[in-house]
């Protein structure tokens, strides 16, 4: 084994309990656009690992122009920094593309309680009738509004029974 | 006129079209047709602004001059510009919006699906998030087309008329890309041969679904974005894009 490696095990923080401890922090920081789902649910946290004495934490962005990926990266970072790890290095990576077949149950379950339609079907598998229930009533006769709504990751929708308007989480 | 080695004109070609796109887009801010519109114009403009970064990011590493992203967009002028001549056009109608969009968009598509094989892995795993997100534009872009094309009286003779005045710019779809020959050799550009039939393809079957005639194949001229010769319309774009930069150098946000 190279003499680096006994080093970085050889330090206190690198124990695996800390890395737990490290997805706990990010399991709390909340995406700023959609503040009920956090990072960890949204799929965006790719790896966290220790390197040369330093807690590195791989991201990935959910759209190309997501202004809110800077602000993810900050939030993570000074959350991480307040839980005691001072040592924190982000990447961004961008392969595999971030698909929304990676959000959890329980973020799929918060966007809709949130009034967010969660996205339907598999990014992998993609099919063309698609029902999107309305997160406010249940009915499942609802009408696309626009392809695009207040964000890029949603599009607007409409219900044809309670007729409230109601963003879905695109399925990509 | 600066010229860089091929893979580098390649990054240039794609960023700087997808900045430029973006950037006639955002002209739309509060002058589109409806709110839902704007909200969509706006969205794509913005997937674009996000790639075009990717893409210069990655041209910047490479030109290794001290350079950024940034600078290049801001302080180059328009010869060292190497975007495609059809996204500089004025936007002119909504029709002519559309029919620029979805033109570029067919291309767009096409290229990014060789860009995901790309033997270079950067390129590739960029390609690949583009492409998620073009996927969608195009659609977006080629229901506008059939909607418009096969709607009204009016409709219909505004997105013909749209198509036409634009098509001409199509050229540089068709052209043998001699720069892209050795990045096809490399695999860089797997499938960069079928480039222009792939494209071809999706445009014959959405201009035959939405009753439109589908313009002669367009004649070269002497114009030529990848090469920095442009049409006068881009110039009036970075003027206004890279005016707060060149005048307030230290602005910051």
């Amino acid at each position: 084994m190279p003499t680096g490696d006994l080093i970085a095990s050889d330090q206190p923080a690198a124990d695996p309990q800390a890395i737990e401890r490290a997805w706990h922090v990010l399991d709390e920081v909340m995406d700023p656009e959609v503040p009920v789902i956090s990072l960890t649910d949204l799929g965006i946290v790719r790896e966290v690992e220790w390197r040369a004495g330093q807690l590195r934490v791989v991201l990935t962005p959910t759209y190309s122009g997501c202004p809110a990926t800077e602000h993810i990266e900050l939030s993570a970072k000074s959350a991480l920094t307040d839980a005691g790890f001072e040592q924190v290095q982000i990447e961004q990576q961008l392969a595999p593309a971030w698909t929304t077949d990676w959000i959890s149950e329980r973020g799929r379950e918060r966007l809709k309680a949130y009034g967010i339609a969660p996205p339907v079907g598999s990014a992998a598998k993609p099919s063309f009738d698609k029902i999107i229930e309305c997160p406010l009533c249940g009915s499942s006769n609802t009408k696309e509004i626009t392809e695009f709504g207040s964000t890029a990751c949603k599009a607007l929708y409409q219900c044809n029974d309670c007729l409230e308007p109601f963003d879905y989480f695109k399925c990509i | 006129m600066q010229r860089y080695d091929d893979l580098t004109e390649l990054l240039l070609q794609l960023g700087d079209s997808a900045m430029v796109q973006a950037q006639r887009l955002c002209e739309l801010v509060g002058g589109a047709p409806a709110l839902e519109e704007e909200v969509a114009l706006m969205n794509v403009g913005l997937d674009l602004v996000g790639q075009a970064r990717n893409w210069l990011e990655y041209a910047a590493e490479r030109i290794n001059d001290g350079r950024t992203a940034d600078d290049l967009v801001f302080h180059r002028d328009q010869s060292d510009y190497r975007n495609l001549l059809m996204v500089e056009q004025p936007n002119g109608d909504f029709g002519v919006t559309m029919a620029k969009q979805f033109l570029f968009d067919s291309w767009h598509y096409a290229m990014l699906q060789s860009l995901s094989d790309s033997s270079d892995e950067r390129i590739a795993a960029v390609a690949a998030k583009s492409l998620k997100e073009v996927t969608y534009h195009l659609r977006r872009s080629s229901e506008w087309i059939k909607r418009l094309g096969d709607g009204t009286d009016e409709s219909h003779t505004r997105m013909q008329a749209a198509i036409d005045k634009v098509w001409h710019y199509t050229f540089e779809f068709a052209m043998p890309a001699e720069y892209l020959a050795q990045l096809e050799a490399d695999r860089v550009v797997p499938d960069a041969s079928s480039l222009h039939q792939r494209w071809i393809g999706t445009v014959t079957s959405v201009l035959s679904e939405a009753t439109l005639v589908q313009p002669e194949p367009a004649a070269r001229n002497y114009l030529s974005g990848k090469d920095g010769l442009h049409s006068e319309s881009l110039g009036y774009i970075l003027a206004e894009m890279q005016f707060l930069p060149r005048a307030y150098p230290d602005a910051n946000w």
